[in-house]
């Protein structure tokens, strides 16, 4: 197990998180909110990656061969499609938020709060 | 029996995809489209009811039949108690009476609201029943997204949407802070079902490792139960969305975060961190900060669903005290008492709604006095407020009475009772004001505020105007529940039942069992029990702390209502003023100031669970 790859999760998701903290565009926002996500992906990649293994399809290199992990890799499609769903509605959202009130600066927006 | 399973989850997600399916044809029957969604909700309830009386010892189900094998789980599994699938029940009949209510709510009600209602109902039954951590992420989501589209039901309002993307990006930051602990444990433990992973980390020397993935995972449930500093999205979210969505928001979706905690403590990290008292205490910490904060806010609130979401904040940290003790006394205490809460919550916010829809309001302000007409609603609103304030017999003075009982038995606080006691007076006594002055025009009419009048005229759209009844529709849900918050408290007044609620709480803490359960292989017949067993009873102290708590709640109604009598404070104060910009800053809406708050949340209960566990 490297630990490269773990020190890489970490600095997306201080990234994500520093980009979230200090934005001052919705879009950008949003934006920060997927490199949060995609931290998750690297890390369930690392998790599951084995030296010098093989991609697990098991039904011609054999049973016994060594191969990388395929449970993080269907964890890591679902991930992609809740990033997606999430994503799609913020999106939707922002622009509606652009239509109503001209503005994508979450500071601004906080007026309009209920 | 075990088909029930399964089909509690798809019957909703079915429907929902029918519903969308057939869009087309239902265009324009809007009487079928909602006979429909009740229907689907109504037999989520009654699946969800069955599985919860019949599931006595807990029960599992492997979906295809892979059953594990030599204690490795290969399949997907659905669990079953009578305290998990209890509160997907709870889930379910709350949605079932939102649906009810909905009915004749909206202006236009196109098949989204029920398409996303629907899939809301399958994302918390699936999250209750999960056994899996992965999934309970994914069934997470499915809540989360759905509620995030419900929150901003009516795009064309200024609030929802700002309400919408706070909710949605705060609760997103913490729900992949917990997929990254996910993945820290199944990188450690190589599994992802809760029974082995819990298997593993007991077996094995607690590392940080494991530590810091509880934490992660937790951080996401924390955000969705609204603990301090995780809060500040829920007031934000249940201002704006429409009424009969915030009945499942406050009644049953910040509960859900709350049992994800306690379903993670005790069938996974339990035995690992070693039931400390220290971690005790930590949550203990958390759960008082949040009931006091919650009241606090919740009683200088004057926009009702705000206030009403304020005090789900504080009972939310009632609730995790409750789970806090670690006995099983405190955690059936809890388990009472949010069943009783979601009723009488799910009831105020109706009521609420009722208001809105024929005042079109919900400011308590512009609103003093001007719901005397509405004498049935006002009724079910002041005794839901009563309920509220654990007026005997309301499930709500059993569920805090066991709880400050437990407390009494461990932690030897009769302070926890006073802290719960003062809470319950801050929250009821709000709600009892607004009550009194919206419905029976108690007090002096408020003076004149140009903001608040400005605010009061914000909801129009949600909902039908013109109308001069109430229609059954929303009376008959409001009452029921009402009606339900009672017969909660009743029911557990019966030795019988109070001695089932109190068993499934043992039962539910019983890790090794739970991992029996799921896996199979031994399991200690009678384990030991951590703390020694306090009989589930009606204690003289319970009732006294009940009735004091609702003396207090009315008489700070009223002298909320008539301060301006007394002769103290006649001048020269205004309540809220001097401090008014400093309070309202935390509060501020914006969505940087609230990430702040949750990752120097996570950083301070890291920081602190690593100086106790070392």
């Amino acid at each position: 197990m490297q630990v490269f790859p773990f020190l890489v999760v970490a600095w997306i998701v201080i990234v994500g998180l520093y980009g979230l903290i200090t934005s001052r565009d919705l879009i950008h926002q949003i934006v920060c909110l997927i490199v949060v996500q995609s931290s998750t992906y690297v890390l369930l990649l690392g998790v599951g990656y084995v030296t010098g293994g093989v991609a697990p399809y098991f039904y011609d290199i054999g049973r016994r061969a060594l191969a990388v992990d395929p449970v993080v890799q269907a964890l890591a499609l679902t991930d992609v499609v809740v990033e997606a769903a999430v994503t799609a509605l913020l999106l939707s959202l922002a622009v509606q938020a652009h239509k109503r009130f001209g503005t994508l600066d979450p500071h601004d927006l906080a007026e309009f709060k209920g | 029996m075990s088909q029930l399973f399964p089909l509690s989850v798809a019957v909703p997600l079915l429907v929902a995809a029918g519903l969308l399916a057939f869009r087309p044809l239902l265009r324009g029957k809007r009487q079928v489209r909602g006979l429909v969604a009740v229907a689907a909700s109504v037999s989520a309830a009654v699946m969800l009811l069955v599985l919860t009386l019949r599931t006595g010892a807990g029960s599992a189900y492997w979906f295809a039949g892979f059953h594990p094998s030599g204690g490795v789980a290969i399949g997907i599994d659905f669990t079953a108690g009578p305290l998990n699938a209890g509160l997907a029940c709870l889930g379910a009949v709350l949605m079932t009476a939102s649906l009810i209510f909905a009915w004749r709510y909206f202006t236009q009600v196109g098949t989204y609201f029920h398409v996303l209602m629907l899939t809301f109902l399958a994302g918390m039954t699936g999250f209750c029943l999960a056994g899996d951590v992965f999934d309970l992420f994914v069934w997470f989501e499915l809540m989360g997204v759905s509620a995030y589209a419900l929150t901003a039901y009516r795009p064309e309002e200024r609030g929802p949407i700002q309400g919408g993307l706070n909710f949605a990006i705060t609760n997103s930051v913490g729900a992949y802070l917990s997929l990254t602990g996910i993945a820290m444990i199944y990188g450690r433990t190589g599994a992802l079902n809760m029974a082995q992973i819990s298997r593993y980390v007991a077996t094995h020397p607690t590392s940080g490792l494991v530590v810091i993935g509880f934490l992660l995972i937790i951080t996401g449930l924390l955000v969705k139960a609204a603990i301090v500093p995780f809060h500040f999205w829920l007031a934000d979210a249940h201002a704006v969305a429409p009424t009969p969505v915030c009945v499942l928001f406050s009644g049953v979706m910040v509960e859900l975060g709350l049992y994800g905690i306690a379903r993670m403590y005790w069938s996974v990290f339990g035995a690992a961190l070693g039931h400390r008292a220290a971690i005790s205490h930590v949550f203990l910490a958390l759960g008082v900060l949040t009931a006091v904060v919650g009241a606090l806010y919740c009683f200088r609130e004057r926009h009702v669903k705000r206030l009403l979401a304020f005090s789900t904040i504080s009972h939310a940290g009632m609730f995790l005290v409750g789970f806090a003790l670690l006995t099983p006394l405190g955690l059936a205490g809890a388990a009472l008492a949010v069943l009783a809460h979601g009723f009488v919550k799910g009831a105020l916010f109706l009521g609420a709604g009722i208001v809105l829809h024929r005042l079109h309001s919900v400011n308590e302000t512009y609103l003093h006095g001007r719901g005397k007409h509405l004498r049935l609603t006002g009724v079910m609103f002041t005794l839901a407020a009563l309920g509220l304030a654990d007026l005997p017999p309301f499930g709500t003075f059993l569920g805090k009475g066991w709880i400050t009982d437990s407390a009494d038995a461990v932690a030897g606080g009769p302070w926890l009772a006073a802290v719960f006691c003062a809470c319950s007076v801050l929250t009821a006594g709000a709600v009892l004001r607004v009550a009194g002055g919206v419905f029976y025009g108690f007090g002096d009419p408020p003076g004149e505020d140009t903001r608040m009048a400005a605010e009061a005229n914000e909801e129009k759209g949600e909902s039908e105007s013109g109308r001069q009844r109430t229609p059954l529709t929303m009376l008959v849900p409001t009452g029921v529940l009402v009606l339900l918050g009672l017969a909660s408290g009743v029911a557990a007044l019966l030795p019988r039942c109070a001695a089932a609620f109190e068993s499934a709480a043992a039962r539910f803490q019983d890790q090794q069992a739970y991992a029996s359960l799921v896996l199979g292989g031994a399991h200690p017949a009678s384990p030991v029990p951590l703390y020694p067993q306090v009989p589930a009873d009606v204690t003289a102290a319970s009732v006294i702390t009940a009735l004091c708590s609702v003396a207090g709640a009315i008489l700070l109604a009223l002298t909320a209502l008539y301060w301006r009598r007394l002769p103290v404070l006649r001048k020269g104060y205004e309540p809220g003023t001097g401090l008014r910009e400093v309070i309202e800053s935390f509060q501020s809406g914006v969505i940087n100031d609230y990430i702040t708050w949750l990752v120097t949340g996570v950083a301070a209960l890291g920081g602190i669970l690593a100086l106790i566990i070392r």
